[in-house]
């Protein structure tokens, strides 16, 4: 394929809108902070102090650059393309949530708020959201669904001892979609004080294009060390996706290199044919909720289906709009793997490279163990190890005494 | 003339604010809602505002969380909502009725279908909570092509600069959002409502009924005093949720709204 550059990094227009996804679907209450946020947002991102200060923090606090680390075990047992893995579970706190919390953290001092609420579904987020706003001296407000506080406490008493109050969220099925919905009502309640630190490339325009500039320092990172390490652009890319965010972190900077395959890997769960599935592409149709229309797990009726997958941090019934229009113009191929299929990679993953994933980065890892050995030798894969599995150590315990026992 | 003008002109002149009640449709199941909805207008409703059901009421407090979840497990959903609209109407034709809830919903059934089947059934207004005047073209403007009201939301938060963009294309009346908050939250002070209305009264001749933590008709009452009309939903939903049977549900709602009619009634005199 040739190099010709399109213009696939614009978006999205002044409206919020990546061709029919995104927009600004809330509540009346809301629409002035958010009017305002993207304003302030604007602004600073042009403005040469506020970028200095995000790189300082990048640097310092995050401990940016991650390395791109030639994964030659993987590569060895997959037989194919060469692996490298961008190690996103190196920053500080363990994922690439922070990349994100810090710029948002910076955009909220910059407002005068003194008040940071946030949802979080594995916790990764929150954790993020509570480190920083420990850092700034800002009062923290975490909601998460208690099914999700369940399997992820290690975290919730992380975020504690950083000084943010965890409030469980009981609606729905207590997970992320039931968190966020918890957040937005808080927001609304207190918009003077608050600022609602959204941890995805999803909700009401400006956060998905905010938050993905946030993160595109990953791909754009991976750019410059392939180019140093290989001397040219990749062959392929691969994430995760839950909202999307480490996916369209890595994967921006690379939307015009039309040579770049890209690939998205959703949470297919028990299986999409089971209907137990986080994969709102793949097993969705478009609608509108949480602020923006994307893909939608949802009935005939439009009500929303709880989301099933294994890791809490794909557990979303939608996905970032940019993740909508790519999947719907076709420049990124968005595929899904199972829960057995990201355990048995998280795994190997441990095995062979010492590394023990989150099972969010697993799913991104399953299907590289699909694809690779397919691929010729010189083919260069770069996949986001977005996260670091420490948090998920009692769901695979769980899960292999499950499966000791089924076999007995 | 929509029912909604001809309703709030005559109570005009009648020197009295309109009381607009809100229940969920379905709430607690399809029959002892209808019956509730059946009664609200001789009980007192001047106006009746029906909840569309869905799984995530993003600006809706406990109360109203809980109704739209009783109505779902009861298999409530659009469909079954216009059709309660239509049984409704076969023996009341002036009460207005405005639909109120999220966009999904109304997305999935299909926006020029929904907007036929809701005037075929004889829904007079839409209130659209996650619906900004920013994405006017996808609703509010066909439903106004077609006659039906497409009711605002405007709230503390709203300044006079972002006034006129909410009250553009606003119809049937404004529904002031009196705290920044979710449903059924505390109450905002008469001070404050008193401010707000002679604000938005500057921008509109459309009829403003305040809404959000009236549970008593002396609160009723008091706003009476102020505004063309009072919204009251979360604390007749409370009746349907204590009540231990379907019976006790519909006379606890009407019984309440009977209550805050005589408070709004009697408000002015």
């Amino acid at each position: 394929m040739t190099q010709s550059q399109t213009d696939l990094r614009n978006g999205p227009d002044v409206n919020g809108l990546f061709g029919a996804f995104g927009g600004r679907y809330v509540a009346e209450t809301l629409m002035p902070l958010i009017l305002d946020l993207a304003r302030e947002y604007e602004a600073a991102k042009i403005d040469p102090a506020f970028n200095e200060e995000l790189a300082y923090f990048q640097r310092d606090y995050v401990g940016r650059p991650s390395p791109l680390y030639f994964a030659e075990r993987l590569t060895e047992f997959c037989g194919g393309a060469k692996i490298y893995l961008k190690r996103e579970e190196l920053n500080h706190t363990g994922a690439h949530k922070i990349n994100n919390c810090i710029g948002q953290i910076l955009l909220a001092r910059r407002m005068g708020k003194k008040r940071i609420i946030a949802e979080t579904g594995a916790g990764m987020h929150g954790v993020a959201t509570a480190t920083v706003a420990a850092r700034f001296g800002l009062q923290c407000v975490i909601y998460m669904g208690t099914t999700d506080i369940e399997r992820q406490q290690a975290n919730v008493f992380r975020m504690k001892l950083l000084g943010a109050e965890v409030i469980p969220v009981v609606a729905g099925t207590g997970t992320l979609k039931d968190a966020m919905n918890e957040a937005l009502r808080d927001w609304v309640t207190n918009v003077d004080s608050t600022f609602y630190l959204i941890g995805t490339v999803a909700g009401p325009h400006p956060y998905p294009a905010m938050v993905r500039d946030f993160q595109a320092v990953i791909g754009k990172e991976t750019r410059d060390q392939l180019q140093a390490q290989e001397g040219r652009l990749p062959d392929s890319l691969v994430a995760c996706i839950g909202g999307g965010s480490n996916a369209m972190g890595l994967f921006h900077p690379f939307l015009d290199d039309t040579s770049v395959e890209i690939i998205g890997v959703e949470a297919a769960g028990h299986g999409i044919e089971t209907g137990k599935h986080a994969a709102s592409l793949n097993g969705g149709v478009p609608g509108v909720l949480h602020g923006n229309r994307t893909f939608l797990l949802q009935d005939d009726d439009g009500q929303i289906i709880d989301a099933h997958s294994i890791s809490a941090g794909l557990d979303y019934p939608g996905i970032g709009p940019e993740h909508a229009w790519l999947h719907d113009i076709g420049r990124v191929q968005y595929t899904s793997v199972t829960d057995d299929e990201a355990l048995d990679a998280f795994h190997k993953c441990c095995r062979l490279e010492g590394i023990i994933p989150a099972l969010e980065s697993a799913h991104a890892l399953a299907e590289v163990f699909k694809r690779a050995p397919t691929l010729p030798k010189d083919h260069l894969m770069v996949i986001n190890l977005s996260g670091r599995g420490d948090k998920d150590m009692q769901t695979v315990m769980h899960h292999m005494e499950q499966s000791q026992q089924e076999k007995h | 003339m929509s029912r909604l003008h001809t309703r709030f002109a005559q109570l005009k002149e009648q020197n009295r604010a309109a009381l607009v009640t809100f229940v969920t449709a379905g709430d607690p199941g399809y029959d002892t809602s209808l019956a509730i909805l059946k009664g609200l207008p001789a009980a007192g409703a001047d106006v009746i505002e029906l909840g569309m059901p869905f799984t995530d009421p993003m600006a809706d407090g406990p109360a109203i969380q809980l109704a739209n979840i009783r109505a779902l497990n009861a298999r409530q959903n659009l469909v079954k909502t216009l059709q309660m609209v239509s049984e409704f109407r076969q023996d009341n034709n002036d009460t207005p009725l405005v639909l109120m809830g999220y966009f999904n919903p109304i997305h999935k059934y299909g926006v020029p279908k929904f907007i036929a089947d809701a005037k075929e059934a004889g829904v007079d207004g839409l209130i659209v909570v996650d619906m900004p005047p920013e994405h006017n073209g996808e609703l509010c403007d066909p439903a106004q092509a077609a006659g039906i009201d497409f009711i605002r939301l405007t709230t503390p938060t709203t300044d006079d600069v972002r006034l006129p963009t909410v009250l553009n294309g606003s119809s049937g009346f404004v529904y002031y959002v009196s705290v920044a908050g979710v449903t059924g939250a505390g109450a905002a002070t008469l001070e404050h409502v008193e401010e707000a209305v002679t604000r938005l009264r500057r921008h509109t001749d459309l009829p403003i009924s305040i809404g959000f933590g009236i549970r008593t008709p002396e609160q009723a009452a008091a706003i009476a005093r102020l505004a063309d009309g009072v919204v009251v939903g979360s604390a007749l939903i409370d009746h349907i949720a204590n009540a231990k049977n379907d019976q006790q549900a519909i006379d606890g709602v009407l019984s309440l709204c009977a209550a805050l009619s005589e408070g709004v009634r009697n408000a002015r005199k």
